[in-house]
C-alpha cells in the first residue's frame, strides 16, 4: 500500500498539468475559431509557424 | 443593402472617437489599422486559403485572417488601405464581402463571461476526474485507513473545486431566494452543500459513504449545460452585433462649404447634411437643394419611388437614389421618425414577455417536489431511527439522486443543436426561447416588399417593346445608376439588343436621362417628365420626339426561396397571410403570383400590429416575417418574429430570428427543427423523470449507495445529450 503515496500525488500532477494546459489554450484563444482550425489542417500549405 | 453606407475613411474605433478628422488623417498615416470584413460566403478550407491569399497580395496589407466560424477575415493593414478596396478584391475572387464598424464589434472579442465558465467547467472537470478515481478504489474495496485518507483526499480536492466552480449557482440561487421565490439553482445549490457537509461529517467519523464526487460530478454536468446554453447565445449575440456593425453611422455634415464625415449622433438640428445616391437619410429633414428620387419601401412599403425636390420633407431611413441631395436637419437621434416607432415597439412587446419557457416551466414544478420530497425522507428517517447521521444522509442522497443534471441538460443540449443547424441554414437565433415559440406557430404573416420581394425591379413588357425603342432606351439607360435603368440596361442586353447611337446624353436628377437620336430628342424617366399618364405600376417610360410615350413596365423581382417557402408553409397546413403597405394592384398581382390566399394592401405600420394582435386574441400564434420600418410594431407584436439581414436596424432588434443569406426557404425548415427540436426536449424531461423513477425509491428507502448515485446521474445526463443529438 506505500506505493499509494507516490501513485495519488502522481496522478495529481498529470492531472493537475493538463489543467493547467486547458487554461493555457483558453487563454491563447485556441478557442476562438473551432470551425475554421479544423478545416485548416487541410490546407496544403505550409508555413514554419501557425499563422496568427 | 449598406453596401453604399460605407464609410470613406478607415474603420478604427480610434477614428470614431478621434475629434478632428484632420488630425486623424495624419496619426493614421504613421500606424497601422485593423479593418473587420464580414465574408458570409466562406464555407470551406479552400475558402480560407484563397481568401488569405487575395488579402495578404493587395498592396499594404500585414496580414489577414480568416475566421471561420465566425465567415469573418480580420485585416491588419496601413493606413491608406482602404476597406472598399478589399471588399473588391474578394469580389473579384468570387466572395461578398461587407465592412464591419469595428468599434461595434470590439464588444464581442473578449467574451469575458463565456472564459469564467469555461474555465469553471475546466476546473470541475478535472476534480471529478480525480476523485472519481479515489471513489472508484473506495467502490472496489479499499477499507479503515486507505479508505479515510482516499475520503480526505477527496474532500481536499473536492472543497476548493466546488468553492470555485460553483459559484454561478450559489450567487443565482441566493439571487431568488432573497426575493422569496425558488429557481432551478435552489435544490442543485442544497444538493451540493448537503453533499458536502455530510460527507465531511461521515469522513471525520471513518463512515462508509461520502458524496464528494457526486458533488463534483453534478457541478461539471451542470456547469456544461450551462456552458452550452451560455455559447448558443453569445454566437447569437456576436451575430447580431456583426449585423449591427455593418450599418456604419457616419453622415456628411456641411460646413460653410467643406464636407466632413461626423458620426450620426454628433448632427444637431438645423445641420446641412449631405446624401449622396444610393445613401440612406440619417435624420428627419428637408431637401433644400439638389432634385432626386427617394426610396421610402423600408419606411412605407410603397415600391415606387417618389420625388425629391427643394422643401420636401424626408425620413431617416429613406434611401436616396438618383443624385446628390443637401437636407437641413428637423429632428435628429430620438426624435426621428425611425425612434418614434419605438414607442410603439414597446407597447406590442409587452404581451411578449408572457411566455414562460419549457425549462422554467420545469422547474416550477420541479424545485418545490424535491426540496418536500428530501425533507419528508429526513423527518420519516429520524423518527424511524432516531439518528440524526442517517437521517441526514439520507436526506442527501435524495437530492443528489434527484439532481437536475438530466433537466439542466435537457434543454441546452437541444437549443444548442438546433441552433447551430439553423444557424448553418443562415438562420440566426436570437432570442432564447424564440425556438420554443416557433415550434407553435400556426400563422405565418408576410410582409411584402424587401421581404418576398428583394427589392430590385425587373422589366416585363421588353417583348412588347419595339427593338427600336429598346435601343435606344439601352443607351439612355446604361449611364445611369438608378435602379430602373440598371435594370432595363441589364435585362435589354441579356436579351441580346444593341444600343442605338444616341448623343449628348445628360441625367436630370429626380427625373430621368435625355439625349439626341438621330437628330430627335429622346427622354427616358418619369411619367410627368415625358408627359404619360401614371401607371398602377412602377414604370419608365420612353418618349422619341414627339411620339407617344412608351411604357417600360417593372415588378419587383421575388426573393430567392420566396415560393418554395411559401408552398412548403402551406403544405405543412399553416394560414399565410400577405399584409403590405403598397398599393392594391401590386399587392394583389403578388399574392396571386405566390398563391396566398390572404391579402391585405394599403396597410398602415400601427394596422398591421392592430390585425396580429387581433389574430393573437384569436388564439393564433403568429410569425411575423418583414423587414420595414412599418412592420417593427407587427413584428413585436407577433408571437415570434423573423426579419432579413437586409431589414432596418429597428426591425431586426424587434424580431427573434434574423435571415443571414438572401434565401427565404429556411423559414419552412426552421419551423420544422423548432417541431423536432421541441419533441426532442420533452423526450429529454420524459427520460430525466423515468430516471428519477427508479432512483428515488432506493434513495428514499435508504439503499442509495454512492456508487448508485453516481451512475444514475451521469447516465440520465449522457443519455439526454445523446438523444439531443438525434436532432434533424
Amino acid at each position: 500500500m506505500n506505493i499509494l503515496t507516490v501513485l495519488i500525488p502522481i496522478s495529481l500532477i498529470l492531472g493537475g498539468i493538463g489543467l493547467l494546459f486547458f487554461v493555457f489554450t483558453v487563454r491563447s484563444n485556441q478557442y476562438d475559431d473551432p470551425e475554421g482550425d479544423a478545416r485548416r489542417i487541410l490546407s496544403d500549405q505550409y508555413d514554419d509557424k501557425p499563422k496568427q | 443593402m449598406t453596401a453604399t453606407m460605407r464609410p470613406n475613411i478607415s474603420a478604427c474605433p480610434a477614428c470614431s472617437a478621434a475629434p478632428a478628422a484632420e488630425a486623424l488623417a495624419e496619426q493614421a498615416a504613421q500606424k497601422d489599422v485593423r479593418i473587420a470584413l464580414s465574408v458570409p460566403g466562406v464555407h470551406c478550407a479552400a475558402c480560407i486559403n484563397a481568401i488569405e491569399e487575395a488579402l495578404a497580395a493587395h498592396p499594404g496589407v500585414q496580414s489577414a485572417r480568416v475566421n471561420l466560424t465566425l465567415k469573418r477575415a480580420t485585416v491588419e493593414a496601413a493606413s491608406e488601405v482602404m476597406p472598399e478596396e478589399l471588399v473588391q478584391v474578394l469580389d473579384r475572387i468570387g466572395y461578398e464581402a461587407h465592412e464591419l464598424d469595428a468599434g461595434t464589434l470590439s464588444a464581442t472579442e473578449t467574451d469575458k463571461a463565456g472564459r469564467e465558465l469555461l474555465m469553471r467547467l475546466a476546473v470541475a472537470g478535472f476534480a471529478s476526474m480525480n476523485v472519481m478515481l479515489l471513489s472508484v478504489s473506495v467502490w472496489s474495496g479499499a477499507a479503515d485507513a486507505t479508505r479515510d485518507m482516499f475520503h480526505w483526499i477527496s474532500a481536499a480536492i473536492a472543497l476548493p473545486t466546488i468553492a470555485f466552480s460553483g459559484q454561478p449557482f450559489f450567487r443565482s440561487a441566493w439571487a431568488v431566494l432573497k426575493h422569496g421565490r425558488l429557481n432551478m439553482d435552489v435544490p442543485i445549490t442544497l444538493a451540493i452543500v448537503l453533499a458536502l457537509v455530510t460527507s465531511l461529517w461521515e469522513t471525520s467519523l471513518s463512515g462508509e459513504h461520502a458524496y464528494f464526487d457526486a458533488a463534483l460530478a453534478l457541478t461539471f454536468f451542470l456547469l456544461a449545460g450551462r456552458y452550452l446554453d451560455h455559447r448558443t447565445r453569445a454566437i447569437a449575440r456576436s451575430a447580431a452585433e456583426e449585423l449591427a456593425a455593418l450599418e456604419v453611422p457616419r453622415a456628411i455634415r456641411v460646413e460653410a462649404g467643406e464636407e466632413r464625415q461626423v458620426a450620426v449622433s454628433e448632427l444637431a438640428v438645423g445641420d446641412m447634411i449631405l446624401v449622396r445616391p444610393g445613401g440612406r437619410m440619417p435624420v428627419d429633414g428637408e431637401i433644400v437643394e439638389g432634385r432626386s428620387e427617394i426610396d421610402r419601401s423600408l419606411l412605407t412599403g410603397e415600391t415606387i419611388p417618389v420625388f425629391g425636390g427643394p422643401g420636401q420633407a424626408v425620413s431617416a431611413g429613406e434611401v436616396n437614389l438618383t443624385g446628390p441631395l443637401t437636407i437641413r436637419a428637423t429632428a435628429v437621434g430620438e426624435d426621428t421618425s425611425l425612434h418614434r416607432m419605438a414607442d410603439l415597439v414597446a407597447i406590442a412587446e409587452s404581451g411578449r414577455s408572457r411566455y414562460t419557457s419549457l425549462a422554467d416551466s420545469a422547474a416550477k414544478l420541479y424545485a418545490p417536489g424535491v426540496h418536500i420530497l428530501s425533507a419528508l425522507a429526513f423527518v420519516g428517517w429520524y423518527l424511524y431511527t432516531f439518528d440524526m447521521r442517517t437521517a441526514l444522509n439520507i436526506a442527501a442522497a435524495v437530492l443528489i439522486i434527484t439532481c437536475p443534471c438530466a433537466l439542466g441538460l435537457a434543454v441546452p443540449a437541444v437549443t444548442t443543436a438546433a441552433s447551430g443547424r439553423l444557424f448553418r441554414r443562415g438562420m440566426l437565433i436570437k432570442h432564447s426561447t424564440a425556438l420554443e415559440r416557433l415550434a407553435q406557430v400556426d400563422t405565418v404573416v408576410f410582409d411584402k416588399t424587401g421581404t418576398l420581394t428583394a427589392g430590385t425591379p425587373e422589366v416585363m413588357n421588353l417583348d412588347q417593346v419595339s427593338s427600336r425603342d429598346i435601343g435606344i432606351a439601352l443607351a439612355l439607360a446604361q449611364g445611369s445608376s438608378h435602379p430602373l435603368s440598371v435594370s432595363l440596361a441589364a435585362a435589354a442586353r441579356a436579351a441580346g439588343f444593341e444600343s442605338a447611337q444616341v448623343e449628348d446624353i445628360t441625367e436630370v436628377p429626380g427625373y430621368g436621362a435625355r439625349g439626341c437620336w438621330q437628330g430627335r430628342e429622346v427622354r427616358l424617366g418619369r411619367a410627368a417628365w415625358v408627359e404619360a399618364p401614371r401607371l398602377a405600376r412602377t414604370a419608365a417610360w420612353l418618349r422619341v420626339g414627339d411620339e407617344a410615350p412608351q411604357a417600360f413596365e417593372f415588378t419587383d423581382r421575388l426573393r430567392e426561396g420566396a415560393e418554395a417557402a411559401i408552398a412548403a408553409l402551406k403544405d405543412a397546413g399553416k394560414d399565410v397571410y400577405l399584409m403590405s403597405g403598397d398599393s392594391t394592384p401590386a399587392v394583389e398581382d403578388m399574392a396571386r403570383r405566390l398563391g396566398i390566399p390572404h391579402w391585405v394592401a394599403e396597410a398602415l405600420p400601427a394596422d398591421k400590429a392592430a390585425r396580429v394582435q387581433a389574430m393573437a386574441h384569436e388564439g393564433r400564434h403568429v410569425l411575423m416575417v418583414g423587414d420595414g420600418l412599418n412592420d417593427t410594431a407587427a413584428l413585436a407584436a407577433a408571437h415570434v418574429s423573423i426579419s432579413p439581414a437586409s431589414a432596418l436596424d429597428a426591425a431586426r432588434v424587434a424580431s427573434d430570428i434574423v435571415l443571414l443569406g438572401g434565401d427565404l426557404s429556411p423559414i419552412a425548415d426552421a419551423l420544422r427543427t423548432a417541431g423536432s427540436a421541441i419533441r426532442r426536449i420533452r423526450e429529454n424531461f420524459r427520460i430525466a423523470t423515468l430516471y428519477n423513477v427508479i432512483a428515488v425509491p432506493l434513495a428514499v428507502a435508504g439503499f442509495a449507495t454512492p456508487l448508485i448515485a453516481a451512475l444514475a446521474m451521469s447516465a440520465s445526463s449522457i443519455t439526454v445529450s445523446l438523444n439531443a443529438l438525434r436532432l434533424r
